[in-house]
């Protein structure tokens, strides 16, 4: 990947080595680094451990109030680990996370493909596509209830007047499925669409000659030139769009409220039932832990799978 | 203004519990510092160093906590020794 | 031939992309009793009492200000202290750099609602609930490791022979990392400062949770006034066109930039 700092062209593949290959003894040992490190230390310290640390207290204690709690062990562990609904809500929310993949990334990559590679329609389309992405997340709830609503919204009355389909997402729950996914398609395919294109952008012109001389038909260009040179990207892409379905929070709050029933609620929406409205501080804090770990584990394997991705040296 | 602690509702088991493994990160670094050691292979898929391993090791004993919890009614200290011969066999072998 | 159908699929994409924020705008434009009352592709009533609705009233435009002054405030906040770290993980070798830059990328992965639980408690204790500052702070859990991970990719793609040059030329750090440095990297920082910017901008749950009235986002009152006002359409569709424009109004500022900052994978 070529990537333009100080005017003058700096290969990307240089950053990659720095940073996770063999040649990480080229950066200096200097234990000093740390003085540089301090500040982002304390201000996130600040907002992550304590918070956690509070939520492993609430975990073990009955609370009532202000200075009336009961320690009661494990039991709130065991009561939601056993709990049905929040079984449902985990394999509701793998189900989501995967749906989200599987139509996103193949979407986001054919947009990436059709978009102008120079002209006027490179900003135009740019700045089209990123508008989804700068609107606040309960906003996106909204201009989807406004929209798929079966008496006011376009969606919703086409679907219901124009084509005889009866559609109420807050009523059938396949029907609140379809506009979560839509609304979730219509938000979030942009990013994969921007990461896609900038790999896309980062190919250079002498392999899509080669390609040309070779004689190579459109669909084995993209196979063998396009798609592998795109690896990296898309897996930042496939890491991104898969922790933030986990974590989705406000967008199907605001449009769902979780229902109908609870067809919608994910984890994290059960998560706020719990913790901040029935103010359930020892089981929402147990339930807490039980997330946390669940992204830790996920993280972490991404993570080492993306340093290797980066070790290829394809990036 | 209330700077107490209180509102943490700190217990002393969960006191011990954060307060080990704070402890076990600080002795860490200064034996890092005094000695750094090298990425190495063990049995795990990955080379790791010595911090890599302890927190390989804590993550998973997270989720055997969680299959102890959920799936038995064994007690406890059981669990505690199982869980720290396992952090011992991941930091040594792993 | 092939160009033409690419074009006219892309064409038919952004129209998908733009008709649900239209039908919005639509809304916006129209009073309450005349959505309920007719089904209408276009405002055929036009109005602008919904907008007038909202900044005459401080109540609501009060919202804007203050979702602006946190997200400021959070932009210069985590660009401050992202700056020397990402340099000291771009350049330096330190006991625990990997595990540390490990476990801040796990706190931008963390689900806000397990923070949302104690940030209350926290902040009330160090008297910051419904401040600026405590919304600012609390954005700067996923959005810090955000920057330190932006940055440090742009600053490992300069040369360390400027960094070694500079230094046997006598410069100080502070000196060379502000003078030469930061200007090398500028539009890494413009980059940053626009993803800061966006998230904290988007972000609904902990500005939500920590505000109460004198610190509370225009996305948090929307959703107050659903419940209190009996759903009115117009309003809430003003108020939702109002919450894009200062997106939209910075995509188009950093729309040459952007494309470069993705390219980095970094984000």
């Amino acid at each position: 990947m070529w990537v333009s700092v100080l005017g003058v062209r700096v290969s990307g593949d240089h950053f990659n080595l720095t940073r996770y290959g063999g040649l990480i003894m080229e950066k200096w040992p200097n234990n000093r680094a740390w003085l540089l490190v301090l500040p982002v230390f304390v201000i996130v310290a600040f907002s992550a451990i304590i918070p956690l640390m509070t939520v492993i207290n609430y975990s073990v204690q009955d609370i009532f109030g202000p200075g009336q709690s009961v320690f009661v062990g494990t039991e709130w562990f065991g009561q939601m680990l056993g709990n049905e609904r929040l079984h449902d809500a985990l394999w509701r929310q793998f189900l989501f996370s995967g749906l989200v993949l599987l139509i996103e990334m193949p979407l986001g990559i054919l947009i990436a493909l059709a978009m102008p590679k120079k002209g006027w329609g490179v900003p135009a389309s740019l700045v089209t596509i990123a508008l989804p992405l700068l609107i606040p997340w309960n906003t996106i709830g909204t201009i989807w209830i406004i929209f798929t609503r079966p008496d006011i919204g376009l969606f919703g009355y086409g679907m219901n007047k124009l084509l005889g389909i009866p559609f109420d997402h807050t009523a059938t729950s396949l029907d609140a499925w379809i506009t979560v996914m839509l609304m979730e398609v219509w938000h979030w395919t942009p990013l994969v669409a921007l990461l896609a294109y900038a790999g896309l952008r980062a190919i250079p012109e002498a392999y899509y000659q080669a390609a040309r001389i070779d004689g190579a038909s459109a669909w084995s260009t993209f196979l063998y030139i396009q798609l592998p040179k795109m690896r990296g990207v898309l897996t930042i892409a496939f890491l991104l769009r898969f922790m933030d379905s986990f974590l989705i929070y406000a967008e199907p709050f605001v449009l769902t409220g979780g229902g109908p029933g609870n067809a919608t609620t994910f984890l994290s929406i059960y998560l706020v039932k719990i913790a901040l409205l029935q103010f359930d501080l020892g089981p929402g804090g147990a339930f807490s832990l039980i997330y946390f770990v669940i992204v830790l584990l996920f993280s972490f394997i991404f993570y080492q799978a993306l340093q290797r991705v980066g070790k290829g040296g394809t990036v | 203004m209330d700077f107490t602690l209180k509102w943490m509702v700190w217990t002393v088991p969960t006191a011990i519990f954060c307060g080990s493994i704070i402890i076990i990160v600080l002795a860490m670094a200064v034996w890092q510092t005094v000695s750094p050691s090298l990425e190495r292979k063990g049995f795990l898929p990955i080379p790791t160093t010595p911090g890599d391993r302890f927190f390989m090791g804590v993550l998973t004993s997270a989720y055997i906590f969680f299959a102890w919890v959920g799936l038995t009614q064994f007690p406890l200290w059981i669990l505690l020794l199982i869980v720290v011969c396992w952090v011992l066999v991941v930091m040594i072998w792993g | 031939m092939k160009g033409k159908k690419k074009f006219v699929g892309l064409i038919i994409y952004f129209i998908l992309l733009v008709i649900p924020i239209y039908w919005m705008l639509n809304m916006s434009l129209r009073s309450n009793a005349d959505i309920l009352a007719s089904f209408s592709l276009y405002p055929e009533n036009l109005t602008f009492m919904n907008y007038r609705a909202i900044f005459t009233d401080p109540s609501w435009y009060m919202g804007y200000v203050n979702a602006i002054l946190y997200v400021v405030l959070n932009t210069v906040i985590s660009l401050g202290v992202a700056l020397p770290a990402a340099y000291a993980f771009s350049r330096y070798q330190f006991v625990g750099d990997k595990q540390m830059f490990f476990w801040l990328l796990t706190n931008r992965m963390a689900p806000a609602a397990v923070f949302a639980l104690p940030f209350f408690q926290l902040y009330s204790t160090f008297g910051l609930l419904d401040t600026h500052i405590a919304v600012a702070l609390a954005h700067c859990l996923f959005n810090v490791p955000l920057a330190v991970w932006i940055l440090e990719g742009f600053m490992s793609g300069v040369p360390r022979e400027i960094d070694e040059t500079a230094f046997i030329d006598g410069y100080s750090f502070p000196k060379f990392f502000i003078t030469i440095f930061i200007p090398l990297i500028r539009a890494g920082v413009g980059v940053t400062a626009f993803f800061c910017f966006m998230f904290s901008w988007v972000e609904l749950l902990l500005a939500r949770t920590l505000t109460v009235t004198d610190a509370k986002p225009i996305s948090a009152i929307m959703t107050r006034t659903i419940s209190a006002t009996g759903l009115d359409y117009g309003l809430l569709a003003a108020a939702g066109i109002l919450t894009i424009v200062p997106g939209a109004a910075v995509i188009w500022f950093v729309r040459n930039h952007m494309a470069k900052g993705f390219a980095l994978g970094r984000v």
